[in-house]
Order: structure tokens, then sequence, then C-alpha cells
């Protein structure tokens, strides 16, 4: 860790590289020399590629980023992450600018076999568990940014949970970046192994304090026969930041994977998720909440590949726009040959309340089998009229009769928060963000 | 005087609806206003109720005030009350905070402080009871899901809420079976007082047997043709619209 020589970029994001470290495992050295070629012969996305289609990162490419180093200038109070990322109760590992911060961190809640800890010294510890896991991931990158991530992450979490074991805590990851002094770019690789039969709850926070950064954060979960994971993200990065982050889920047979993902900062954000259902009879449900705001982006691409038989897949993302707001939905689920008895849902529904703000939403299918059960669903539209008429001839004023009816459209997707002490945190981020677009939420 | 209505006409994208209506209610008053589909009287309900999308001319005070130059809420917070004919449903709104919203919405606007959460709850029991109204009604989203027998004792159950000095009940009795109509009529009696005027828009002279009205008005073609007590409504359901009309 200590021994890195950052690498000041003169041509953006494409020239980042990290010198060796000490104690590194020589496939780690491999994998990022590898991973660094795969950028160079690739390049970055650009309009022409499907899954960027709607989504601009010229501003991205030609910021003059560093690779953040642990910053010591900073170090915020207990009290200060509980306020901005909130305080779930159990175990929590603190990152800033995509390091482990040891003291910051509290993992004492966790019962024996369980680990937690942070990538950098798992990668030294664990280094035969992790080679594999990385080196499938090498053949699997569907962008340079996932590459760049393996290229140049040094840290972010590792949870491994072994067999029949039940955390009912959530296991909390808090990513905090400041870019108060220097233009970075961040890079937290999460690892979460969940054992057959386990169950678990993992929340990621991405919070932003200040400046310009990009947070390209990658995160895989992998759960074995029977386990049960509900995941959330919350996405709150400053507005003048930049957030790629992809969820990797490979869920094992019949295995249970929810996730959560609400989308509140950024400039550009985009939250990616990507599910292979390589095993029978698991069941994934994906839901999204995206608040785009001013001149705010968010980008949400899915890809669910049903590749085994008998599984299950539910996407469910909601949007509400305003302001100059750019949203995206773009979904793509492909139903293969022997993925027989697939079952596959997908519902994208959009609340614009400006005439500028501009929502894609693209469903795109692909079934190669006979045997399932696909639906589909965009809609984008403007508060019910009628509804709000009601809400006014009852005596709500106006402003806050669109306020009550936008908030609703959020809230279907905020009572899906399972935990109490995220979900009234999730909600007041939600009803400062609705209010910046200038909706008038009264809780 | 609580309502006076003079020459009040109404149209919409041109077309002219309510073509001089002229009506005078005091306090403690029920008068019915019963007229074939079509002759303007759900008109009258959302015009008086703030609707917005209509071209109104004439005169309407309320207790003296001009009502037409009052927003809808404003008409709520000053004591207005429609009773929808199609209550909206609203997906995510919990039945118990949309009313209690507008409750503090309109004690807000009248300078009083919100309702304590515990006494608002007593209240909204004891006013779910006068519809017999289960109480598995409070946290369901708006109407969503109601059947038109539910809708329709909710409108009564917000109207119980809400204390209004006008009520307006625009085609209550429409989809009620005779259970339903009796139940919501129960609701609406108990709610008369020498205070309250309402106004009640039916089609049928069947609600007028439950609720049994001070004086009954009959609308055909954008105005009201006839006017009289309540054995007008028999006289109506005897020889029908278009002879009383045209008499």
């Amino acid at each position: 860790m200590s021994t890195v020589a950052p690498s000041v970029s003169s041509s953006g994001l494409a020239g980042l590289e990290l010198a060796p470290e000490a104690h590194q495992p020589t496939w780690v050295t491999k994998m990022r020399t590898s991973s660094q070629q795969w950028v160079a012969e690739h390049g970055f996305p650009t309009l022409k590629d499907e899954d960027w289609k709607y989504t601009r990162i010229k501003t991205v490419l030609e910021a003059p980023f560093q690779i953040a180093q642990p910053l010591t200038s900073w170090l915020p109070s207990t009290d200060e992450i509980d306020e901005l990322a909130g305080d779930l109760g159990g175990p929590r590992l603190v990152f800033i600018n995509g390091h482990f911060v040891a003291q910051l961190s509290s993992l004492t809640d966790l019962s024996g076999g369980v680990r937690a800890t942070s990538l950098a010294s798992a990668l030294v510890e664990d280094a035969t568990l992790l080679e594999p896991i990385f080196a499938d991931n090498l053949a699997g990158y569907r962008h340079a940014f996932t590459a760049l991530n393996a290229a140049i992450g040094q840290d972010g979490a590792f949870i491994q949970i072994p067999a029949d074991t039940i955390i009912s805590a959530p296991i909390h990851l808090v990513f905090l970046s400041n870019a108060d002094t220097s233009t970075v770019v961040t890079s937290p690789r999460s690892v979460v192994l969940v054992g057959a039969r386990s169950q678990a709850t993992i929340v990621e926070t991405y919070v932003g304090i200040a400046g310009v950064y990009l947070t390209n954060a990658v995160t895989e979960v992998i759960l074995e026969e029977g386990a049960k994971v509900e995941h959330y993200k919350i996405q709150d990065e400053a507005d003048t930041a930049f957030h790629f982050g992809a969820l990797h889920v490979r869920p094992g047979r019949n295995s249970n994977f929810s996730t959560h993902g609400l989308a509140l900062g950024g400039a550009i954000a985009r939250h990616e998720v990507w599910v292979r259902l390589e095993s029978e009879g698991a069941e994934v449900s994906l839901n999204g909440l995206y608040l785009p705001t001013g001149n705010q982006h968010h980008d949400n691409p899915t890809l669910v590949e049903h590749i085994a038989p008998h599984c299950t897949s539910r996407q469910l993302y909601k949007g509400i726009l305003s302001g100059h707001a750019r949203g995206v939905f773009n979904g793509r689920i492909v139903v293969g040959h022997e993925a027989l008895d697939s079952d596959a849902s997908q519902t994208n529904k959009n609340l614009l309340l400006s005439d500028t703000a501009e929502v894609d939403t693209r469903p795109r299918l692909e079934i190669f089998t006979d045997d399932v059960r696909c639906t589909h669903g965009a809609a984008v539209g403007q508060l019910d009229e009628e509804a709000v008429f009601y809400l006014r001839s009852r005596g709500v004023p106006q402003l806050e009769a669109r306020g009550v009816l936008t908030y609703a459209f959020a809230g279907e997707m905020l009572d899906l928060i399972a935990i109490e002490p995220l979900r009234s945190h999730v909600e007041n981020k939600v009803a400062l963000r609705l209010g910046a677009g200038g909706v008038e939420v009264q809780r | 005087m609580i309502l006076q209505i003079e020459n009040l006409h109404a149209s919409i994208g041109g077309i002219e609806i309510l073509k001089g209506v002229n009506l005078e209610v005091r306090a403690g008053e029920v008068h019915a206003i019963m007229g074939p589909n079509g002759s303007g009287k759900s008109t009258l309900a959302s015009v008086l109720a703030g609707r917005e999308n209509y071209e109104v001319s004439g005169r309407v005070l309320y207790e003296g005030q001009d009502l037409l130059a009052l927003p809808a809420e404003d008409r709520a917070a000053a004591g207005v009350f429609l009773a929808f004919q199609y209550p909206v449903e609203i997906p995510g709104v919990g039945n118990l905070y949309f009313i209690r919203t507008a409750l503090n919405a309109i004690r807000r606007k009248r300078g009083e402080d919100p309702i304590d959460a515990m006494d608002f709850l007593a209240l909204a029991r004891e006013r779910m009871r006068l519809v017999e109204m289960d109480e598995s009604f409070m946290n369901r989203s708006v109407n969503e899901g109601f059947s038109g027998g539910e809708k329709k004792r909710n409108e009564i159950f917000q109207m119980a809420v809400l204390e209004p000095k006008l009520a307006i009940l625009d085609e209550t009795d429409s989809g009620l079976d005779i259970d339903a109509l009796r139940v919501v009529a129960q609701g609406v009696n108990a709610l008369r007082n020498e205070d309250r005027a309402m106004l009640v828009i039916t089609h049928y002279q069947r609600l007028l047997d439950y609720i049994v009205p001070d004086f009954v008005h009959v609308f055909a073609d954008g105005r009201i043709v006839r006017s009289g007590d309540k054995d007008l409504a028999l006289e109506l359901e005897e020889h029908g619209y278009a002879e009383i009309a045209a008499s």
C-alpha cells in the first residue's frame, strides 16, 4: 500500500498507470498490465456504443485526473459520517478517496467466520482466493471503465461470509470522496462472497464532499447455492463529480439477490448492473430510482443474462426528472437457448417535471428460446392533473399537492427499503433532492 | 346566505354548458339538483369547486365573497367541499395521510395549529364509523382498488373530517347498490345541521328517499327550469324530465 508511485496523467484517463507495489502478487501485476492493454486496445466508449448511446463522456475523458492517494488532510468524525451516510447500526467500512480507513471503520459486530476487510489487505492475505475471481472478470470487460478499475484500482471492500450464516445487521460500505485539493479518480473495487444458504444485507453509500473527481467503482457479488443477499447502493456524489459504477452479480443455484439503486448526485452518473444467471432457479430483482435535476445526467444500464433454466428476473426503475436533467434507462435482457422456463420482467416509469427535462428509455430484449415469460413496459409522463385537482379541492395548495404526488411516485421505491434507519436517511435525501428540483415536499 | 349564484355561465372548448344558473342556498338547507345526463349538473359542481378548465361568467357569492376569484384550495379552506362523482385513485398516497394533509393545510390557512397526531387518529376513527368504513382503509392508497361503494364512502368520510359549510355531492348515488346507498345517505344525514348547506346532485329520485331535501330544482339544458319542495322529485319520477322541463 505505502509504496505506490503514481504517475501524473498527461492524456486524461487513458494515460493513468500504477507502479507495482512491493508485496503485490505476480498475478495482480499481470492483471494490471493486461487491463491497461485492454483499455489501450479497445479505447473508451463513444456514443456509437449501444450501451453508451445517450451518455456523452468527453468531459470525463479530458479532465486532468490523477490517481487518488490516501488523503491525510481530511478526516471526518464518526458523527459526520453518520450525517453523510446514515448510521445503520451494523458493521461499517469507511473509505476515503477509495482507500480503506481502519480508524473510522467499525467491524465489531461480525460473528466468527465472517470476513470484512479492505481489498488491499485481502489481495495480500487471500491472493489465491481472489485470483480466479479477478481472472474470470478479465474475460468479461464490457467497456474500458471496468478495465481501468482493474488496472489502477488498489482498494475496496472484501466481504466473505461462510456457508449457513445469517447476518441480520446490514454491512455498510461508505465511500467518501473529497477532491477539494486535486482532481482525482478513485477506483473502489469490492468483492462480496456469500456462502451457501447464508443471508446478508450489503449497503454501498457513495458520498462526495467537494471538487471534481471520478468514482469508477466495480462491485462484484457472488452468491453460492441458496444464498440470499439484499443489496443497496446510494449514490450521493458531489454535483460536480462523475460516478461510473458497475455492479456485477453471479447468483448461484436457487439463490436470491435483490438490489436497490438510488441515484442522487453527480454531474454525469452511471449505475450499471450486470447479472449473469448461470445457475438454475435463481431469482433476482433490480430496482432503481434516479432523480436528476439541474443539468445532471443519470444513466441506468442493466444487462440480465438468462443462461440457465428456471431463473426469474424482475426490474423496476423509476425516474423523476426536473430542470434540464437527462435520464437514461437502457435495459437489456438476453434469454439464451438453454434458459428454459425463464421469467423476466422489466418496467421503467418516468415523471418529467419540466419541459426541458428529457429521458431516453430503451428496453432491449433478445430471446433465443420459446419457453419464456418476458414482459416489459416503459412510461414517460407528467403528474396526473386530475389527482392534483383532487388534492386542491380538499384544501392542499397547488405546489404542495404536486409535492405530495411527486413524492408518492418515488414512494413506491422507498417503501422497498427494508432497513428502517436506511429508509429514513434515504427519505430525507430524496426530499432534499426533489426540493432542489423545485418540488415542495412536506413530510 | 351561504351561496348566491347569479346568471352563471360556463363553457368549455367554445361549447356553452351552463346557460344562466340562478340559485340561493341558506345555512341548514339541503337542495337537490335533478336533471338528465348531459344537462350540466356536474359542470355546476365542478365550477363551484374551482376546476379551472371552464370559461366562466356571472357571479357566485359564498358567504358574501366572490367564490369564482378563489383557487380551488382556498375554496376548500373557506368551507366548500365537493364529493366527486368519480373519486381519483392516487397510488402511493395513504388515505389517512391524504386527509390529514388536507385538514392541516386548511387549518394552516385559517391560522390554526396542525392537529395533534393522536387527536387526528381519534377523529378519523370516529368519522370512519359514520360511514361504516373498515380501519384497513386508513393506510391503503387513496381510492386505489376501492370498489365504487368504498370510493363514495371515502368521499363522505373526507367530508366528515373536513366539516365543510357547503357540501356539494355530485352523483354520490351513482354506482351504489342499495346497501351502500343506505350507508352513504346515513353518513350524509348525520352531517346535516343548521350551519351546513348541501347541494345534492342526482339523476335519480332514489337517493332522495334517503336524503330528504328541503328544495328540489330541475336542471335542463344548462339552467334550472323548475324549483319546488321534495314533492317535485316525486312528480319527476312519475312524469319524467321531458314533461316537467317542458311544462
